[in-house]
């Protein structure tokens, strides 16, 4: 079980239709890759987010496959077009099952 | 036509790897471009060896600079967010929190510049670590946080982080001069199989490579400081532990009177700089 977990994203408040805008997004997350033991010699189970998405106004922007060798805090930056106003929505899925989502409006002029 | 082509190929690939790497000496840090950070000024008049005291900031690659420059890509800042949670939570036997008694953490900016500091009614030099513990088990009636650990340096982060932008200003004079004494002996006595003091590395050596790595001034205005390479918070002391290994000795203990009187003296030699932790480093 992963603690501490906090998704964070930056989107720009505004911008022009058609204009393509930086998003930003930052996951507290241990990411253990399975990969190493601890004092005793065991291996410490692998705990990592598996899947990133992110969608506007229900359409898929990215869907990203992630796997063990990605640190701790991942980030994720990435550019869209914005054709209208509208809520992005990002989503991790932990390996645990959690399921983590944020979501941001953006107005277009 | 063929000449020239190939020489001007080989141009970029002498430039591009140069451009990444080494970053302008002459780059301003500011932060969230509001806080104007200081990372060069002229050296306070207790540090001899120095004209100017430089920022560790100023001798990292522009990318491990840029990551500073801005909250939101600061991998430090996550733990500032773990600590204002902390700082919120009532914990102990008299029901109170951080909170309680300061408000918001933004009340106490400032505070993290002139630290460490004398304490009148203990009577000795308090780091802002043993200062959170006196209020954790004095008025929160709560367990103490050990020293360098991560709820401590996570609630040094948030001390630090409010206070950025203010010039470090720290006594060395009155009662804390004995305690400055002892600290500048210990920056100035070798130690180890190496030989080494602080200010062979930091003082006679800045601006050198250790091997692969640009040396500083030592300076600890940015603690506590975001490492790339163990991708956590780490502290002045568990930093000076480190260093003094490197020397290959046997190390004083975190939160011990040598280092406490060494991080008063290594404060004060970068008075004048401005606070700027969490830091981001390599």
């Amino acid at each position: 079980m992963a603690e501490n977990v906090k998704p964070r994203v930056r989107v720009p408040r505004d911008a022009v239709a058609g204009e393509t805008i930086v998003l930003k997004t930052l996951i507290s997350h241990p990411m253990e890759s399975g990969q190493r033991k601890d004092s005793d010699g065991n291996v410490i189970p692998r705990s990592i987010i598996n899947r990133f998405t992110c969608s506007f106004n229900g359409e898929t922007v990215i869907d990203v496959t992630m796997e063990p060798a990605i640190s701790t805090n991942p980030y994720f930056e990435f550019e869209a077009v914005v054709p209208e106003s509208g809520t992005f929505e990002f989503t991790w899925y932990d390996d645990d099952g959690d399921i983590y989502t944020e979501t941001k409006d953006i107005a277009v002029s | 036509m063929k000449t020239k082509l190939a020489v001007s190929v080989i141009g970029v690939c002498l430039a591009l790897p140069l451009g990444l790497a080494v970053a302008d000496p002459n780059a301003d840090l500011v932060i969230n471009g509001e806080i104007p950070i200081t990372v060069r000024t002229a050296a306070p008049d207790h540090v001899e060896n120095l004209r100017t005291i430089y920022s560790g900031w100023t001798y990292r690659s522009s990318e491990t600079q840029s990551l500073q420059m801005d909250d939101f890509e600061n991998p430090g800042m996550i733990f500032v967010d773990e600590a204002i949670d902390a700082w919120n939570t009532v914990e102990g036997s008299a029901g109170e929190s951080c909170a309680s008694c300061h408000g918001a953490p933004e009340e106490l900016a400032g505070v993290r510049a002139v630290y460490p500091r004398w304490n009148e009614e203990a009577g000795e030099v308090r780091t802002m670590a043993m200062q959170v513990n006196d209020c954790r088990t004095r008025r929160m009636g709560a367990e103490e946080w050990a020293y360098d650990k991560n709820d401590m340096l996570n609630m040094e982060a948030l001390l630090a982080s409010v206070s950025r932008g203010y010039p470090v200003n720290v006594a060395i004079d009155g009662p804390a001069q004995s305690m400055w004494e002892l600290g500048r002996e210990l920056y100035y006595t070798r130690t180890g199989q190496l030989e080494l003091s602080c200010a062979n590395c930091h003082e006679d050596n800045y601006d050198n490579n250790i091997r692969a790595d640009h040396l500083s001034q030592g300076m600890i205005n940015g603690f506590p400081t975001y490492r790339l390479k163990n991708a956590k918070l780490n502290g002045v002391h568990s930093r000076f532990r480190g260093c003094v290994r490197d020397t290959r000795a046997e190390t004083y203990r975190v939160g011990t009177e040598e280092f406490i009187a060494l991080e008063l003296y290594v404060m004060s030699r970068g008075n004048g700089l401005s606070v700027e932790g969490p830091s981001v480093r390599n």
